[in-house]
């Protein structure tokens, strides 16, 4: 078993010894994306395939470049236009992968519980790319590197989540993440758009975004899915963007400057305006650096990589 | 038929009349004979030793799904008749979601025919309240108990419509029927996968508020109130519906209410680990809320314990969480589940069990058994109170093994299951 066990389906399993150690292991393949050539051979050999049920840009793109520049052997499936679409499940799916002999598989999948369920019925390492509305644990793990990056601590620190925290999994395993580590976090946004108790999760409500700006270190400025207009959730996105939006005049009357995260992708003009996204305290893109190298730590642990990735870190062609 | 049955030395449990006491019971040409001490055992009866058990009116589920016609591989009428006797049912009530729809008096017919074929436990079929189940216009329920149904309901699509509701509990008192009724407001659960809670909110999985049954309680007994009629509330899950209910009571309408082995048993922490064999509806709820129904359960507030056995094929449930379908099977775990979670902590006694799975469900729908009156008929259940056993799925009778108890220690089982005089079960 390795330092993070056999899969990483969310934040919330982990001990903050586990989570430090991914944030530790996650600074020296920072530099490995600087390098002219881009690869070490931690994972030559390997096989992994990245299984997305989902629509994804950014986190296909990211985990791929992590298992490339780590020299895995990586195939992409994509729910459309695959067996899935002729309506096979997908334990039957991830079983006719697993007997093609692979390593690990990194999946997306819009159901909640989805990463877990697959890593309890296959042997292959599973990591969560999110699914559903439960975790996303490599956008947390992310965001902490960039929080611990600008700050040079997580503990002590005031994080508010701000939006739907009702339907993000982003949400949630930055709770964990955060809350493991020692920060304190609100969350804000519409009543229509937290969950019940989430105050359980150990996190204060703030109602209203002027006094989360008031009261945080960083502002992690969740995606309005814009589908959640035609719900009844929020009145429009006019409304929304009027009585929560992240605006540079919101700041200007905070007392401190805030660091400005987001996911992505991002609805300029709704929850987050331009010149906040385009500003000095946004680290929107130090964010997607990132996460490739917090992907590559996660890869490399979940293959069996020891704490303290040196002998890694030898590019191919020293 | 075979010959009369002389249960010897049991303790007979009988709240129809007020018994409780060692006793024998005689059986014969499907009646019981007589109840008394020392009856002698004529030429070609067969005796059974019942020292130390219980006998009792066979216990009578009123929330059964048989799925014929439709899914014959999940359950068939005679194979979840079995189960039923397995589990010390002597009857059950087969809910109308059958496909096609239990909605004509061909469709009653066909379901007492299997029934009749099988020869277990008995089925009382309960028809549609509307055409196809589709919420808009009445079954002929004149047609439908004409042929053998015992009640009407639209099962688990909850009758929207309050107009469609009102004319069904006004024109149900023709034939002195009850409407059952899955209360549910399908705007506030739809999409819902689990109990709207803690829970839900750490899985990520859409809740199902309490609400969303409340308000169809609370609109059913308004409806009862307005029109006079027996409305029957299936599966009662929440602490708020069971305060709603007992207003009802203490103001005498004509309200009754089930509550299944589950919820008194589970709360929604089972979801952890999307585990599917813990997805049903209504889902299970929050401590107060079991807390409520056993306690409703022993005050009466809620009459009846059904089970909602609902068979669902294993593949099926081996899928994601939000995917997989609703329902548990019960019969063979339900008396088991009510002794120790429900006698064993001194919430019932052993005779108001009785009542709450025999006497009770069969004055709510007017069926017979309930009692071991001399005369009657001999629908009886031989229990061990005692007996631990563990719940293995796979020897169940049902043909399906959805159950979320697989590996849990229950007290008490069925040992002898006879209905209409004739032994449907005897556990070997």
């Amino acid at each position: 078993m390795t330092a993070l066990g056999k899969d990483l389906v969310g934040l919330e399993p982990l001990s903050a010894e586990q989570i430090r150690l991914i944030l530790d292991t996650a600074e020296p393949f920072k530099e490995v994306s600087e390098r002219a050539i881009k690869k070490v051979p931690a994972l030559r050999g390997k096989t992994i395939v990245n299984l997305f049920f989902e629509a994804s840009t950014r986190t296909r793109i990211s985990f791929e470049f992590a298992e490339k520049r780590l020299s895995a052997d990586t195939v992409n499936v994509a729910a459309s236009g695959s067996s899935v679409s002729k309506g096979e499940t997908l334990v039957d799916t991830a079983k006719n992968l697993e007997a093609m002999r692979i390593d690990m598989v990194v999946i997306r999948h819009g159901a909640s519980g989805a990463a877990q369920f697959l890593g309890q019925r296959i042997a292959s390492n599973v990591i969560n790319a999110g699914d559903g509305k439960h975790e996303h644990p490599t956008q947390a793990l992310l965001d902490l590197l960039t929080l611990r990056d600008r700050f040079g601590r997580i503990e002590g620190l005031k994080v508010a989540i701000c939006g739907d925290v009702l339907h993000s999994r982003v949400a949630r395993s930055n709770i964990w993440g955060l809350t493991k580590l020692g920060a304190q976090v609100a969350v804000c946004g519409p009543a229509t758009l937290m969950p019940r108790d989430i105050e359980s999760l150990g996190v204060t409500v703030i109602p209203r975004i002027e006094d989360a700006i008031a009261w945080a270190d960083a502002l992690n400025v969740l995606r309005l899915q814009l589908e959640r207009m035609t719900a009844g959730f929020i009145p429009s996105l006019r409304e929304y963007n009027r009585v929560f939006g992240v605006t540079s005049e919101r700041l200007a009357r905070a007392p401190r400057d805030l660091l400005i995260l987001h996911p992505g992708p991002m609805n300029r003009g709704v929850e987050i305006d331009s010149d906040v996204a385009d500003g000095p305290h946004a680290v929107i893109l130090p964010q997607v650096t990132n996460g490739v190298a917090v992907r590559m730590a996660v890869l490399y642990l979940l293959a069996g990589g020891a704490p303290g990735p040196g002998q890694a870190m030898g590019g191919e062609e020293r | 038929m075979n010959g009369p049955l002389l249960i010897r030395g049991g303790r007979v449990i009988d709240p129809g009349r007020g018994g409780d006491d060692v006793a024998d019971v005689l059986v014969s040409a499907g009646r019981i004979e007589a109840v008394g001490r020392n009856i002698p055992a004529g030429d070609g009866t067969r005796v059974i030793d019942a020292a130390g058990k219980i006998v009792a009116p066979g216990l009578i589920d009123l929330h059964t799904h048989l799925r014929e016609p439709g899914q014959e591989d999940l359950e068939t009428v005679a194979s979840g008749a079995m189960a039923a006797a397995a589990g010390g049912f002597t009857a059950v009530c087969a809910m109308p979601n059958t496909d096609p729809v239990t909605d004509n008096q061909a469709a009653v017919g066909f379901i007492v025919s299997q029934a009749q074929r099988a020869g277990k436990a008995r089925v009382y079929p309960i028809g549609a309240v509307s055409l196809g189940q589709k919420g808009q216009q009445l079954a002929e329920f004149g047609e439908l108990v004409g042929a053998g149904a015992v009640a009407v309901s639209d099962d688990g699509k909850p009758v929207v419509s309050s107009h469609l509701m009102r004319t069904a509990l006004e024109y149900a008192k023709t034939f002195g029927i009850p409407v059952a009724d899955h209360c549910e407001d399908p705007t506030l659960a739809q999409g819902g996968a689990m109990h709207e809670g803690i829970v839900s909110t750490r899985l990520g999985l859409k809740g199902v508020p309490a609400a969303a049954e409340e308000i169809m309680v609370a609109r059913d007994i308004i409806l009862a109130e307005l029109t006079g009629g027996h409305v029957h509330l299936c599966h009662m899950s929440t602490r708020g519906s069971v305060e709603l209910i007992r207003r009802a009571k203490d103001r005498g309408l004509r309200v009754t209410a089930e509550a299944c082995p589950h919820h008194f048993s589970l709360t929604h922490e089972r979801c952890e680990g999307y585990d599917t064999n813990a997805k049903m509806n209504p889902p299970l709820r929050e401590p107060a809320d079991r807390e409520a129904i056993r306690e409703a359960l022993r005050d009466g507030t809620i009459d009846a314990i059904a089970t909602d056995h609902a068979p669902h094929h294993y593949d099926a449930k081996e899928r994601e969480f939000d995917d997989a379908p609703n329902g548990i099977i019960g019969l063979e775990t339900a008396l088991g589940l009510a002794i120790t979670e429900l006698v064993e902590p001194g919430l019932l006694t052993l005779p108001e069990l009785v009542r709450r799975m025999s006497t009770t469900p069969a004055r709510i729908f007017n069926l017979p058994g309930g009692t071991l009156t001399v005369g009657g008929p001999a629908d009886v259940v031989v229990f061990d109170p005692g007996a631990e056993w563990e719940v293995r799925p796979e020897a169940f009778h049902s043909k399906s093994r959805n159950t979320p108890f697989t590996g849990r220690r229950l007290r008490g089982r069925a040992d002898l299951t006879i209905v209409r005089g004739e032994v449907v079960f005897e556990r070997a």
